[in-house]
């Protein structure tokens, strides 16, 4: 997975954040305050803009500068949890131009770990973390059983997809929901849900760039 | 004197406290509001964190009090990405912790007081 894939990445993320912005949106309105639709849909619009006005040579610098845009950019939560996650990945790609699974695993797992002591939220709080964490786990667990890159990132879009409906159920324990208390349950998590979209577009950059 | 930075999702609701917090403790002590985004939405502005951060530092440290929300990951993110040795963050009440850490500050008190105080306002009782 080179550059072109990592930008093919953001741009897809940009293109399923846009067509779920509503959607988004309407899960955000009913356990929080109603801007993560739009919150990210500004926010990846203007990594889309940053990357074409500096494209970026490798792959750890076109997430860090993604990351960069998101943090000064959203003005939500969103912005420096989503920004660190794809800083933390960049750094533990450092300058490799061309990206192995294992070396994305490995990056996904600090893009988890950066989230977790940012947010301070763990598997089962109704967060982003429980879209990313089993995502994370499904990579890992791909690359050790020698899958291929397609079949791993669709492993991981399923993952991230199937812990997002699961917080359904869940009664909120971190973010603006906590404040609802039993009244946030019955709901998907809004950034649980924009994570599926996010790891699901690895797969779509993947079909875009291979 | 220690500076204080009040960071919230709402513009106006930083600079009234400010403004209630000079009021009590006096209008020496830098204070500084950074609240709202850069394009005046609620939310919180990075930006907007750091220059509140330049404009209160006089060399004694700074301590930055947050609502809630993308406040507080705003603030950490910030400190995490470009640390600071003097720059601390109170977990304190946002308006209570503001009047404490600048009443402390105005009395000549480190930034390690400051804090403290900050910190402690949640202890005081209303009732």
């Amino acid at each position: 997975m080179d550059t072109s894939f990592f930008v093919a990445w953001m741009e897809e993320i940009a293109t399923a954040v846009q067509a779920q912005r509503d959607h988004l949106t309407q899960l955000d309105a009913a356990i929080g305050d109603a801007d993560h639709g739009s919150n990210l849909d500004r926010g990846f619009g203007e990594v889309r803009r940053a990357l074409a006005d500096s494209p970026p040579e490798t792959p750890g610098s076109t997430l860090m500068l993604a990351g960069s845009t998101l943090i000064r950019k959203v003005g939500g939560a969103s912005g420096p949890l989503y920004g660190t996650a794809f800083r933390q990945m960049g750094k533990s790609l450092g300058d490799v131009p061309d990206v192995s699974l294992a070396e994305l695993s490995a990056a996904l797992d600090a893009a988890l770990a950066g989230v977790q002591k940012l947010g301070a939220a763990v598997e089962g709080d109704k967060t982003m973390v429980d879209a990313l964490a089993p995502a994370v786990r499904a990579l890992a667990q791909a690359v050790q059983e020698g899958v291929k890159p397609e079949d791993a990132l669709s492993a991981v879009a399923a993952a991230a997809q199937e812990g997002a409906r699961a917080t359904i159920p869940l009664q909120a324990r971190k973010g603006r929901a906590s404040y609802l208390g039993s009244r946030s349950a019955g709901h998907e998590d809004p950034g649980a849900a924009s994570t599926a979209l996010v790891l699901s577009a690895l797969r779509t950059a993947g079909f875009r760039t291979w | 004197m220690v500076g204080i930075v009040l960071i919230s999702h709402s513009s106006q609701l930083a600079v009234e406290v400010a403004e209630l917090a000079a009021q009590i403790g006096g209008r020496d002590v830098p204070i500084a509001a950074a609240g709202g985004t850069d394009d005046g939405r609620l939310g919180t502005s990075i930006t907007k964190v750091a220059d509140a951060i330049a404009t209160v530092d006089q060399g004694d440290g700074v301590i930055l009090l947050m609502d809630l929300g993308s406040a507080v990951l705003t603030a950490k993110t910030l400190l995490d990405e470009h640390p600071r040795p003097r720059v601390f963050l109170a977990d304190a009440p946002f308006v209570e912790g503001a009047i404490s850490a600048l009443v402390t500050s105005g009395g000549g008190a480190d930034v390690k007081a400051v804090l403290t105080a900050a910190e402690e306002a949640r202890h005081i009782g209303k009732l």
